[in-house]
C-alpha cells in the first residue's frame, strides 16, 4: 500500500511539486540563514581562531570581545612568563591602521603583530613567501583577498609596497586568513614593526599568548596566571565564545537572522499544510474506496505518512542541495562571502525542522482520513 | 441456487437528525442467496444504499440481525469490518473511484494488494481479470484515458479480482449512456455471478431489471415487494 501511497503523491504533478517545492524552499532559507549566521559569528573570531599554537589567550580582564582591546602594560609579559608552567609567552599586539598603496588609493587594515623573537601567532597557511621572511626590515605578510582590496584585479604577490603611519612596508609573503567580520585586509608582521606601523595610544601589548609546558594541565595553568597575575588566561576556544557571545547578546544579528529562519519555517510549514491538507482533501473520495474496501486506520496512517516522508526526504534533499550549491559557487566566486559554509550540524537541525513541518502539516490530514466514514463512497 | 450468502432480519437503522434522530430502514428482512443476481431497487432516498452499506460492513445496523456467510456483521469491532470487508466483499462503485495515478491493472489489483499481496503480482493476476472482461488492450491506461464503460469495467475487474463470495454494486449504470449501461450489465452478470457468491446490485434503472434473478422494492426504507421469478420481474418492468 506504501507504493500506491507515493503513485497517488507523485500522480497529481502540481500539488507534488509544490510540496516539494515547499519544502525545499522553507529548507533552503533556514540553512542558508542559519549557516550564514554561524559564518558571521566565526568571523568575529576569525583572528583569535587563526593563531594555532598559543594554548592561552591571556588579556584585561575587562576585555568581552576580541575587538574590544584593553591594552596592557608591557610588565604583564613577564609577570605571566614567572607563573609555573608557562612554557613561553608572547606579545601580541592587534590594531588598525590606514594602508596607502603607492597609487594613492586608502584601506583600513587590520595589523597584528607577532613575536619578534619566535614568530609566535604567524598565519598557518602561507601561499607565497615564508613567515621566516618577517624578519626583514618593514616587512609584511598579507592576507590572499585583503591583497585584492588592495590592489584590485592584480594577483597578490611579494615585493609589492604599501606606506602606514608613514612608513613603508614590503610584503613578503601572502596568507590564507580566515575572513574577519569587518572584511579589512589583515597584515602580519613583527610586534616592533607592528608598534611604528599602528601606533598604540599609551601602552602597547593588547594580548598575550601562552604555550604550556608539556604536560601541563591548561586549565590549571590559566587558573594559575589568573590569581597570579590578576589577568585573563582563556583557552582559544573560550575566547572564540565569548566574543559570539558578545555579538549574540548585544547586537540584533541573532534577532535578525532568526526571524528570517523563523519566517522559512512558518511560511515552509504553512505552505506545505496547506498542501498538503488539499492534497488529501482531494482524495478524500480515494482514501474512502480503499476503507471500504478494507484498508485499516493503521495502513491508512501508514500510507499519509510514507506520502508526508517522501515529500520531506526530497524536498529536504533539493532544499540542502541547493544551500550547499549556494556556499560552494559564492565561496568561489565571491571573495566578500569566503568562508561561509554549510555546518553538517546545521543540516542536522534544518532536518529536524523539516520533521517538524512535516508532521504539523500531517497532523490535520492525517486527522481527516482516519475519521473518514467509508460510507462516503456510495454518496 | 443454493444457500443463503447473506441473512437480514428486522434491521433498522437510525442516524442523527437534530436534537433526535431519524429512522431510515425499518425491519428489512431479507436473504441473498449463493448464485444470485439480487437488483434493490427503489425511488431516491429509499433506503437502498443505507442498505448495502450495511450488508456489506460498512454501516452498522442499529437494530436486527445480519449474517454473512454465517457471520454476524452487525457487532464487528472496526478493524474487524475492515477485515471482513477485505476478504468478503467486492465493491463497485457508482463513480467507479478508480485511483487516477494508478494504470487500469493495478486499480484492478487494488483489493489483492489490501490483502497484502505484492503490487506488481497483484497487477499480474489483474491483468488476466481484466483479459477475461476484454479490456487486456486497455491493462496499462490510466483512468483518465479510458471511457466510462471502460472504467466500469475496470470496476468489475477490481471487484472479482480476489474472488470474494458477496459483490455489492452501486448504481453501475447511473453514469454510463444506454449501449453502455446494458454491456456493463451484461459483463457484470457474465463474470460475476457464480456458484457459492451472492451480488447485489442497487439500482433505479428500470432498463436493467431483466438481469436480475430477483429484484426487491424498496419504498420509504421497507422492503415493499420482492419479485421471485421471470413473470414478476416482467410485471415490475413494466410498472
Amino acid at each position: 500500500m506504501i507504493r500506491i501511497a507515493l503513485r497517488m503523491l507523485t500522480g497529481d504533478t502540481a500539488k507534488y511539486v509544490g510540496l516539494v517545492c515547499g519544502v525545499a524552499f522553507a529548507v533552503m532559507l533556514m540553512a542558508q540563514q542559519a549557516s550564514i549566521f554561524v559564518g558571521l559569528m566565526l568571523r568575529t573570531a576569525a583572528q583569535v581562531i587563526d593563531v594555532v599554537d598559543a594554548d592561552l589567550w591571556v588579556m584585561d580582564p575587562r576585555v568581552i570581545y576580541v575587538e574590544e582591546i584593553e591594552p596592557l602594560p608591557e610588565s604583564a609579559l613577564w609577570r605571566v612568563r614567572g607563573v609555573a608552567g608557562v612554557g613561553w609567552a608572547t606579545p601580541f599586539f592587534k590594531g588598525l591602521t590606514v594602508a596607502r598603496a603607492p597609487d594613492g588609493r586608502l584601506q583600513q587594515v587590520f595589523v597584528l603583530g607577532v613575536d619578534d623573537a619566535s614568530l609566535a601567532g604567524s598565519p598557518p597557511r602561507m601561499l607565497q613567501g615564508s613567515v621566516e621572511d618577517l624578519r626583514r626590515p618593514g616587512a609584511i605578510v598579507l592576507d590572499r583577498v585583503g591583497a585584492l582590496f588592495i590592489w584590485p584585479g592584480e594577483e597578490p604577490a611579494p615585493g609589492k609596497v604599501l606606506e602606514m603611519a608613514d612608513r613603508r612596508a614590503t610584503v613578503v609573503g601572502v596568507a590564507e586568513a580566515s575572513a574577519p567580520f569587518t572584511t579589512f585586509p589583515v597584515i602580519y608582521t613583527r610586534y616592533s614593526e607592528a608598534l611604528r606601523f599602528a601606533p598604540p595610544p599609551r601602552k602597547p601589548l593588547s594580548y598575550i599568548l601562552v604555550r604550556a609546558q608539556v604536560g601541563e594541565d591548561i586549565d590549571a595553568l590559566a587558573a594559575r596566571i589568573e590569581s597570579e597575575t590578576g589577568l585573563l588566561a582563556l583557552r582559544w576556544q573560550d575566547f572564540v565564545w565569548r566574543t559570539i557571545r558578545y555579538y549574540l547578546t548585544r547586537t540584533g544579528i541573532p534577532v535578525n537572522f532568526g526571524i528570517t529562519v523563523a519566517l522559512g519555517f512558518i511560511v515552509g510549514a504553512a505552505v506545505v499544510g496547506q498542501t498538503f491538507m488539499i492534497f488529501v482533501l482531494e482524495n478524500l473520495r480515494q482514501f474512502g474506496a480503499l476503507k471500504a474496501m478494507g484498508v485499516s486506520n493503521g495502513t491508512l496512517l501508514r500510507m499519509v505518512l510514507a506520502q508526508a516522508g517522501a515529500v520531506a526526504a526530497i524536498g529536504y534533499g533539493l532544499g540542502i542541495g541547493l544551500a550547499a550549491v549556494f556556499f560552494e559557487v559564492t565561496g568561489r566566486t565571491n571573495v566578500d562571502l569566503r568562508g561561509f559554509f554549510l555546518p553538517w550540524w546545521v543540516a542536522a537541525i534544518v532536518a529536524g525542522a523539516v520533521v517538524l513541518i512535516i508532521l504539523v502539516a500531517s497532523i490535520a490530514s492525517i486527522r481527516k482520513a482516519l475519521t473518514l466514514d467509508p460510507a462516503v463512497v456510495f454518496k | 441456487m443454493n444457500g443463503a450468502v447473506v441473512t437480514a432480519r428486522g434491521v433498522a437503522k437510525d442516524f442523527p437528525s437534530g436534537d433526535g434522530t431519524i429512522r431510515v430502514l425499518h425491519g428489512i428482512d431479507l436473504t441473498v442467496r449463493a448464485g444470485e443476481m439480487l437488483l434493490l431497487v427503489g425511488p431516491s432516498g429509499c433506503g437502498k444504499t443505507t442498505l448495502i452499506s450495511i450488508l456489506a460492513g460498512i454501516l452498522s445496523a442499529s437494530e436486527g440481525a445480519i449474517e454473512v456467510l454465517g457471520q454476524d456483521v452487525r457487532h464487528l469491532t472496526p478493524s474487524a469490518a475492515a477485515r471482513f470487508r477485505r476478504e468478503t466483499v467486492g465493491f463497485i462503485f457508482q463513480q467507479y473511484n478508480l485511483l487516477p495515478s494508478l494504470t487500469a491493472a493495478e486499480n484492478a489489483a487494488i483489493p489483492l494488494v489490501v490483502r497484502g499481496e505484492r503490487l506488481d503480482r497483484a497487477t499480474r493476476r489483474a491483468r488476466a481479470v481484466l483479459e477475461g472482461l476484454g479490456m487486456g488492450a486497455h491493462a496499462e491506461k490510466l483512468p483518465r484515458q479510458l471511457s466510462g464503460g471502460q472504467m466500469q469495467r475496470v470496476a468489475i475487474a477490481r471487484a472479482l479480482v480476489h474472488d470474494p463470495p458477496f459483490i455489492v454494486c452501486d448504481e453501475p449504470t447511473a453514469a454510463l449512456d444506454a449501449a453502455s449501461g446494458h454491456e456493463a450489465m451484461r459483463q457484470l452478470r457474465a463474470s460475476a455471478v457464480r456458484p457459492g457468491r451472492a451480488v447485489v446490485v442497487v439500482t433505479h434503472d428500470p432498463r436493467v431489471y431483466g438481469f436480475a434473478d430477483r429484484i426487491a422494492r424498496m419504498e420509504d426504507g421497507r422492503i415493499v415487494e420482492i419479485a421471485e421469478d421471470a413473470a414478476a420481474i416482467r410485471r415490475m418492468t413494466e410498472h
